[in-house]
């Protein structure tokens, strides 16, 4: 079976354009929000949404989607919570939804339980960012056995090694970190993107989404000749942050995301 | 337990650094590499006759080891039962044990090339260590460390800065250890090409915890040799405070394949297991992970790590080092907890029977070691007194106001 990310990706390559995945902390700032600010990215022409589970103690991420987290955590957000989430999204899109979290909230709540309740509400893949390879055996075991994605980070500092087991392991798409260092906005996108690209094909044909540091249509743009996908976060958790609390959060964020998107596309099919 | 079953307990961690279930390496895969070269060079070191010989010479001629075996003899009087013996780290250069670990750490990260260190700091102890190994090797030092911590220990944080090291506020969460660590992870993160993270307990992801325990392990075979010398056997219980859980581990490590030593780790009890104001993970926690490590993790239903609290700072952490989750799970270790009450009580006794100040997360060994006193004539206790109470001398103020008003 086809997996709804595998299915968006092949879509895409179609039309030659690049998926632009779009991350938000799910319950930020407040549960209630999480459905509509998803359709809104999803009407502004994002591909895959990675819908992130707050954790107490983010290390791979930057001061804005750790106070994102800080936020939804009081909010209430709760991995059940966030699965209720997806059920309401799924009445209403078949847009691929991706968890996105660390380890432990994953751990706790069991890798079967959640495998077969993500399952059952309409998410399509996991990613954990403090899960290495070589301690996931029994986490895609699960993931598999409930026709979930797992995604998993290649880096910088990946060996070749390494590279390959990231690239077996790692099905929908293989998230590239374009740089060392955790997620936040950055001026320019990394310089050895196209090296790690390069080397990373070498092992695998899966797409490849590239993220951190990419927060503006013109790093969309660069990218676009690099790898199939782009992955924006901290960019949209930011002005989330900025404009949680008034009315036209959802025209705004629509607004900025419609702006990356044309990034994805072939030049002389973007709009102006 | 049979000390049978307990002689055949091996505590060697797996090729991928596993204590029986705990530990492993879980980590963003930007650190997967770093750490798998770090494994290499402290392979290495390992082997090589040079690394040893420049660590022993600087434990023994910079840092003072071999530290004294001390029978705390009025202490064991008063207490008319087991005879307790005190290891002396406290009295090692910087006021704790932290220093074995820092040299020996220091002198790898030398070897790999990286001339800049950071770390994390809880009680500011480690911090001071890791300030002094960079000061004598002349390398760039940032230390992370709550703000929350910050405040209860500032004589520290003033000492890491006289020593020439940056020492960073964190003020996330609860601004304590747990925070530190999230931040000079970060830092570990993306600077890891030129940085080595001097990571100053028993966790995180492996090589770590058997790292650290190897560069602590000299307290242990001290004491068990000096021990030997004095009383012509072994110590009966052998005591120890346990926060990620390094001076625990070091003094442990020797005994582990002796079954007759009962080896008992002290957490924090804090204010006590029913208000959840407490560091004890064995009572209160389930695995879990965090920091790198999969280990007892105070965490709440939905996997959130929970707050913790103790009166010493050094106590006040999450996740117990995962060796000591696989002694738990083993029956080779008890662990106990204690609460800030009964550790500042057992300061002053300790004080005012043999003159030594104990470091606050120290105490809280020694306050175990006189409950279970009475009860075992005849027998011997050692503890590690793994640290110095100068650093602790404010909030011994703070919480002992009729002392401090001379009542």
């Amino acid at each position: 079976m086809t997996s709804r990310i595998a299915q968006k990706f092949a879509e895409l390559k179609a039309r030659d354009e690049r998926a632009l995945v779009a991350y938000l902390t799910a319950g930020d700032p407040t549960p209630s929000r999480t459905v509509p600010l998803v359709l809104a990215l999803e009407r502004a022409g994002a591909d895959i949404i990675e819908l992130g589970v707050p954790f107490s103690d983010p290390i791979a991420d930057g001061p804005v989607i750790q106070r994102a987290a800080e936020r939804a955590l009081k909010a209430g957000a709760s991995v059940a919570g966030i699965l209720e989430m997806a059920r309401r999204i799924r009445q209403q899109s078949q847009i691929p939804l991706l968890l996105f979290t660390y380890l432990n909230p994953v751990l706790r709540y069991g890798f079967e339980r959640l495998a077969a309740e993500a399952k059952e509400a309409g998410i399509d893949g996991c990613l954990l960012t403090d899960l290495s390879v070589e301690e996931a055996a029994a986490y895609v075991e699960r993931m598999r056995a409930h026709d979930l994605d797992t995604v998993f980070l290649a880096a910088p500092t990946s060996t070749p090694r390494r590279l390959e087991l990231v690239a077996r392991y790692s099905t929908g798409f293989i998230y590239l970190v374009s740089r060392t260092g955790v997620t936040g906005e950055r001026d320019q996108v990394a310089g050895n993107v196209a090296d790690m690209v390069t080397s990373l094909r070498t092992h695998s044909d899966k797409p490849i989404a590239v993220g951190f540091g990419v927060s503006r249509r013109e790093h969309v743009a660069t990218l676009r000749g690099e790898a199939e996908g782009v992955v924006v976060g901290s960019a949209i958790v930011r002005l989330i942050e900025e404009h949680g609390s008034s009315a036209d959060l959802e025209a705004r964020l629509e607004a900025f995301v419609r702006e990356l998107k044309q990034g994805t596309r072939a030049p002389e099919m973007a709009i102006p | 337990m049979s000390s049978a079953s307990a002689v055949s307990i091996t505590s060697e961690p797996d090729a991928t650094g596993h204590f029986g279930p705990y530990g492993g390496r879980f980590v963003p895969e930007v650190l997967m590499a770093p750490l798998e070269e770090l494994e290499i060079a402290y392979q290495q070191a390992q082997a090589d006759p040079a690394f040893h010989a420049e660590l022993d010479d600087l434990l023994h001629n910079y840092a003072g080891r071999e530290t004294p075996l001390y029978y705390a003899k009025r202490l064991s009087e008063e207490l008319g039962g087991a005879r307790i013996y005190l290891k002396r780290e406290d009295l090692l250069h910087t006021g704790a044990h932290k220093i074995n670990n820092c040299l020996g750490q220091a002198l790898l990260a030398r070897r790999m090339g990286k001339n800049r260190i950071i770390a994390e700091t809880g009680a500011g102890q480690h911090g001071v260590a890791t300030a002094t190994v960079c000061a004598l090797f002349g390398m760039d030092c940032t230390v992370y460390m709550g703000a929350e911590d910050m405040r209860r220990q500032e004589i520290n944080v003033f000492r890491m800065r006289m020593l020439g090291a940056k020492v960073v506020g964190v003020s996330n969460g609860s601004q304590t250890l747990k925070d530190a660590i999230n931040e000079a992870m970060r830092d570990w993160v993306t600077n890891v090409s030129e940085t080595h993270y001097l990571l100053g307990s028993a966790l995180g992801a492996h090589p770590y915890p058997l790292m650290v325990r190897e560069f602590h392990s000299c307290m242990g075979k001290e004491a068990r040799a000096q021990m030997l010398e004095r009383e012509g056997r072994l110590p009966d219980a052998v005591f120890a405070c346990v926060g990620g859980g390094s001076n625990a581990i070091g003094i442990f490590h020797a005994f582990v394949p002796d079954g007759g030593v009962r080896l008992v780790g002290v957490e924090a009890g804090g204010r006590g297991k029913a208000t959840g104001d407490h560091a004890a993970r064995f009572s209160g926690g389930a695995p879990g992970v965090l920091h790198g490590a999969f280990s007892y993790l105070l965490q709440d239903d939905d996997g959130q790590v929970s707050l913790t609290h103790s009166v010493s700072a050094g106590l006040d952490y999450a996740l117990i080092g995962p060796e000591h989750a696989w002694l738990h799970d083993q029956g080779r270790a008890a662990y106990v907890n204690i609460s800030d009450e009964e550790a500042l009580q057992a300061a002053v006794r300790l004080s005012r029977t043999e003159g030594i100040i104990p470091a606050l997360e120290s105490a809280h060994g020694v306050a175990e070691a006189i409950r279970q006193a009475p009860s075992y004539p005849g027998k011997i206790f050692l503890v590690n007194l793994s640290g110095r109470g100068d650093k602790d001398i404010g909030i011994y103020r703070e919480n002992l106001k009729e002392l401090d008003a001379g009542l």
